[in-house]
C-alpha cells in the first residue's frame, strides 16, 4: 500500500468511524466476558457455598446449576451479539471506506 | 497412484483388527474384549474419510489448497470443523469422567474451555483473517522482522503441537486398546498412519473434512446419549440430581464447587491458561484462513461456540445420568467393587470402575443404547481424536514449510511446489515422530501436557499475537523477547510444578502423617498466572526502549497493517476454483 494511499484511509472519516466503533465495541464485549468469567471463578474460589444453595426449599438443584448453565450461554450469546453488529454496522462502513479506495 | 496408496492404508489398518480380532474370538480376554460393532462402525467412518480424502487430493494443487483448502470454507461449515477440531476425546471422555467423579468441579472445568471462544471472536478471528494467509505468523510477523518472529512463532508453535499431539496419541493408543482390544502400540500406528494419510494427500480439504464428520457424529452421539439418560428420569434434571446424591459416595458435595479448585490462585491461573490458551493454538487460528473474508471467520466463531457450548451441557447431563444409571450395572464395575449380592458398593462407584473413569461416557452408551450404540460411541472417539490430530499435524507441518522453509531458510524465494512437498514430507516427519512419542511415552504420566500446551500458547503465542495486532509500538525485538520469555516461563514452570517435578521425576517430600507424596518447587499447578504477564511485560518494556532502526520500521508500518486489518482492503482472497 503506498504512503500517501495509508494516510488517506487513515483520514477518512468512515474509516475513524469504524476503528473507534470497533474499538469500543470489541473491548467491551472483552470486558463483559472477562467479567462473567472471572466473576464465576472469583466465586468458585472464595465462596463457593454461595453455588451450593439450593435453588429452592427442598431442592436438590443448586444455584450453581443454573448459573454454570448462564456462564456457558453468556459466551454464545455475547458472540451473538458482535456477530449481529458487525454484519450490520461494521461491514457498512468497511464497504464504504473500500468503494472509495479500491 | 493416490488410490494406490488409500487402498494401501485402509489395508495397512485392516491388518491389526484382524490379528486383534483372533485371541478375542478364541475366548481370550482383552480388556473389553474386541468389539466386532465398533470395529465395523469405524470402518465406515475410515473408508469414507479415505475416499475423502482421495478426492481431496486431486483439489490440493497449490499452496493455498494445500494449507486453506482454497480459502473458500463457508462459515457454518468451517464452526463445525473449529468444533470438531476442538472437542477432543480428553474433553468427551475427560469432562463426563470428571463429572461422574465431582460432580460440579466438571462444569467448572469445562467452562474455561468455552470462553477463549468469545476473546477470539472480539480479538482474533476477523483480525487475522484479514492480516494472513497460511499460518498464525502471517499475522505476527505481518510488520516485523520475518527472520526471528517467524523462528520464535514456529518454535513456540511446534512445542504446543509436540505436547498437545503426544498427550493426544497416549490418550488414543489406551483408549482404542481398551475399546476396540487392539495392543497399544497397534492404536498407535493406526491413529498416526491415518491422520499422515488425511495431511499428506488431502491437506487442508480433508482435514476440514474428517473434522466436519467428527463433529457431526460427536454431536448427535452425544445428544443421543443425553436424552436417552434423561429419559430414565422422566426427563427432570431435578430427578436426576436427587437420584445422583443419593447414589455418590460423595453426596450432596456433588452439587457445588469442591476440592478441585479450592486453591484460589490456582483457579484463576488455570482459567486463564484456558481462555487465553485458545486464542493461541496454532491448529485452532489455522482455521480462520479457510474461510474467504472476514465475515464468514467471524460466523465461524459464532457457530463454533455455540456448537462446543451445547456439547459441554450434554458431557454434564452424560456425566450426572451415568452416576446413577452405571450404579445399576454391576457389570461396569470390577470384582472388588461388588457387594455379595452383586451390587455396586457405594464407596466404590468412583474407584471401582473398569477402565478408570475416562470410560464414564463408553458404559452409558451401552447402558443407555444397546451394544450398537456402544459399537457408534466407541467409533466416534477414535474418529474424534483422528480429527483433532490431524488438524495438530496440518499445524504444525506448516510451521515447517510455511514459516521455517519458505520464509526463514528460502527468505521468502521458494517456489509453491518445492514448498507443498516441504510440507508432506514435515507431515510424514512429525507422523512418525508422534508415533515414535506416543510409543515411548506408554507408560509415562501425560496429564500434564494438554495444560501445558494452553499454557504456552496463552504465554507465547497470544501475548504476541494481540500486541501485534493492537499495539502499534511493539517492535521486532520486543515480540522476540517477549514470545520467547513466555515460552521459556510457561515450561520451566510447569517443570517446577508437582506435575513434573513430583510426579514425572519422582521428587517426593514426607507429608504429616510420614508418607512420601510427589512434591513440586513451586505451589503452582498452571505457570499462566506469571507466564502471561511476563510475556506482556517483555513485549512492553523490550519494545519501549528499543531505539534501534528496525523498532522505527515496525512503528511506521502500523499504520499500513491496521487498516488492512480493519478493512480487509488488500487480504488474501479465496482461490478460485
Amino acid at each position: 500500500m503506498k504512503q500517501h494511499t495509508v494516510d488517506a484511509i487513515t483520514a477518512h472519516p468512515r474509516y475513524q468511524e469504524l476503528i473507534r466503533a470497533r474499538k469500543r465495541f470489541a473491548w467491551s464485549l472483552t470486558a463483559a466476558i472477562l467479567s462473567i468469567y472471572y466473576g464465576f471463578i472469583f466465586v468458585v474460589a472464595f465462596w463457593p457455598d454461595w453455588l451450593a444453595v439450593p435453588v429452592a426449599e427442598g431442592w436438590t438443584m443448586t444455584v450453581g446449576i443454573p448459573v454454570g448453565i448462564l456462564v456457558i450461554s453468556s459466551a454464545f450469546i455475547l458472540t451473538g451479539v458482535y456477530v449481529a453488529r458487525a454484519n450490520g454496522q461494521f461491514d457498512r462502513l468497511t464497504k464504504e471506506i473500500q468503494e472509495d479506495f479500491e | 497412484m493416490t488410490r494406490l496408496a488409500v487402498w494401501g492404508v485402509l489395508a495397512i489398518l485392516l491388518v491389526p483388527f484382524g490379528l486383534a480380532a483372533a485371541p478375542a474370538l478364541s475366548g481370550t480376554v482383552v480388556q473389553s474384549g474386541v468389539n466386532t460393532t465398533a470395529i465395523m462402525m469405524f470402518m465406515v467412518f475410515v473408508t469414507a474419510t479415505l475416499g475423502i480424502t482421495y478426492w481431496a487430493s486431486k483439489r490440493t494443487r497449490t499452496a493455498s489448497d494445500f494449507y486453506t483448502a482454497g480459502g473458500g470454507i463457508s462459515g457454518r461449515k468451517n464452526g463445525l470443523a473449529i468444533a470438531g477440531d476442538y472437542m477432543s476425546a480428553a474433553s468427551f471422555l475427560g469432562i463426563s469422567g470428571l463429572v461422574f467423579a465431582s460432580g460440579y468441579d466438571g462444569l467448572i472445568y469445562s467452562i474455561g474451555f468455552l470462553v477463549g471462544w468469545p476473546v477470539i471472536m472480539f480479538l482474533i478471528a476477523e483480525q487475522i483473517r484479514n492480516l494472513g494467509k497460511y499460518t498464525f505468523s502471517d499475522v505476527t510477523s505481518y510488520r516485523f522482522g520475518q527472520t526471528q518472529i517467524r523462528t520464535m512463532a514456529a518454535i513456540s508453535s511446534l512445542v504446543v503441537v509436540a505436547f498437545y499431539l503426544i498427550a493426544q496419541m497416549v490418550g488414543a493408543g489406551k483408549l482404542i486398546q481398551l475399546l476396540f482390544g487392539l495392543d497399544y502400540w497397534m492404536a498407535v500406528v493406526s491413529v498416526g498412519v491415518l491422520m499422515m494419510t488425511y495431511v499428506i494427500f488431502g491437506g487442508m480439504t480433508a482435514t476440514t473434512w474428517v473434522q466436519i464428520i467428527k463433529a457431526v457424529l460427536l454431536l448427535s452421539g452425544a445428544t443421543f446419549m443425553a436424552v436417552a439418560a434423561l429419559a430414565a428420569f422422566n426427563f427432570s434434571p431435578e430427578e436426576m440430581f436427587r437420584q445422583a446424591v443419593e447414589v455418590s459416595p460423595k453426596g450432596d458435595a456433588i452439587m457445588g464447587p469442591g476440592s478441585l479448585l479450592n486453591d484460589p490462585i490456582n483457579a484463576i491461573s488455570l482459567g486463564l491458561a484456558l481462555m487465553f490458551g485458545t486464542a493461541g493454538l496454532p491448529h485452532i487460528l489455522m482455521r480462520f484462513f479457510t474461510v474467504p473474508n472476514a465475515k464468514e471467520a467471524r460466523k465461524s466463531v459464532f457457530y463454533a461456540t455455540g456448537f462446543i457450548g451445547y456439547f459441554y451441557i450434554l458431557t454434564f447431563i452424560i456425566g450426572f445420568a451415568a452416576i446413577v444409571l452405571l450404579a445399576q450395572n454391576p457389570q461396569f464395575f470390577k470384582p472388588e467393587a461388588l457387594a455379595a449380592d452383586g451390587t455396586v458398593l457405594k464407596d466404590q462407584l468412583i474407584s471401582g470402575l473398569a477402565g478408570g473413569t475416562n470410560m464414564v461416557a463408553i458404559n452409558l452408551a451401552e447402558a443407555v443404547g444397546g451394544n450398537l450404540f456402544l459399537g457408534f460411541i466407541s467409533a466416534v472417539a477414535f474418529a474424534t481424536i483422528l480429527a483433532v490430530v490431524a488438524g495438530l499435524t496440518l499445524a504444525g507441518a506448516s510451521a515447517i514449510s510455511h514459516d521455517l522453509y519458505a520464509n526463514v531458510i528460502a527468505r521468502g524465494h521458494s517456489n509453491e511446489a518445492t514448498e507443498i512437498r516441504v510440507s508432506r514430507i514435515a507431515t510424514l516427519v512429525l507422523g512418525l515422530v508422534a508415533i515414535g512419542l506416543g510409543i515411548a511415552f506408554e507408560s509415562q504420566n501425560v496429564a500434564f501436557m494438554v495444560g501445558l500446551a494452553f499454557a504456552i500458547a496463552a504465554s507465547a503465542n497470544f501475548p504476541v499475537l494481540v500486541a501485534s495486532i493492537f499495539w502499534g509500538k511493539m517492535t521486532t525485538r520486543g515480540a522476540m523477547i517477549g514470545g520467547f520469555a513466555g515460552l521459556v516461563s510457561a515450561v520451566g514452570l510447569t517443570i517446577l510444578s508437582k506435575a513434573v517435578w513430583g510426579d514425572v521425576l519422582g521428587f517426593t517430600a514426607i507429608n504429616e502423617e510420614g508418607v512420601a507424596v510427589p512434591v513440586g518447587l513451586i505451589p503452582l499447578d498452571n505457570p499462566a498466572i506469571i507466564s502471561i504477564p511476563i510475556a506482556f511485560f517483555c513485549i512492553w518494556f523490550f519494545s519501549v526502549f528499543d531505539k534501534s532502526e528496525r523498532a522505527k520500521t515496525d512503528r511506521a508500518a502500523y499504520f499500513a497493517q491496521r487498516i488492512r486489518c480493519e478493512t480487509g482492503i488488500g487480504a488474501e482472497g479465496a482461490a478460485n476454483h
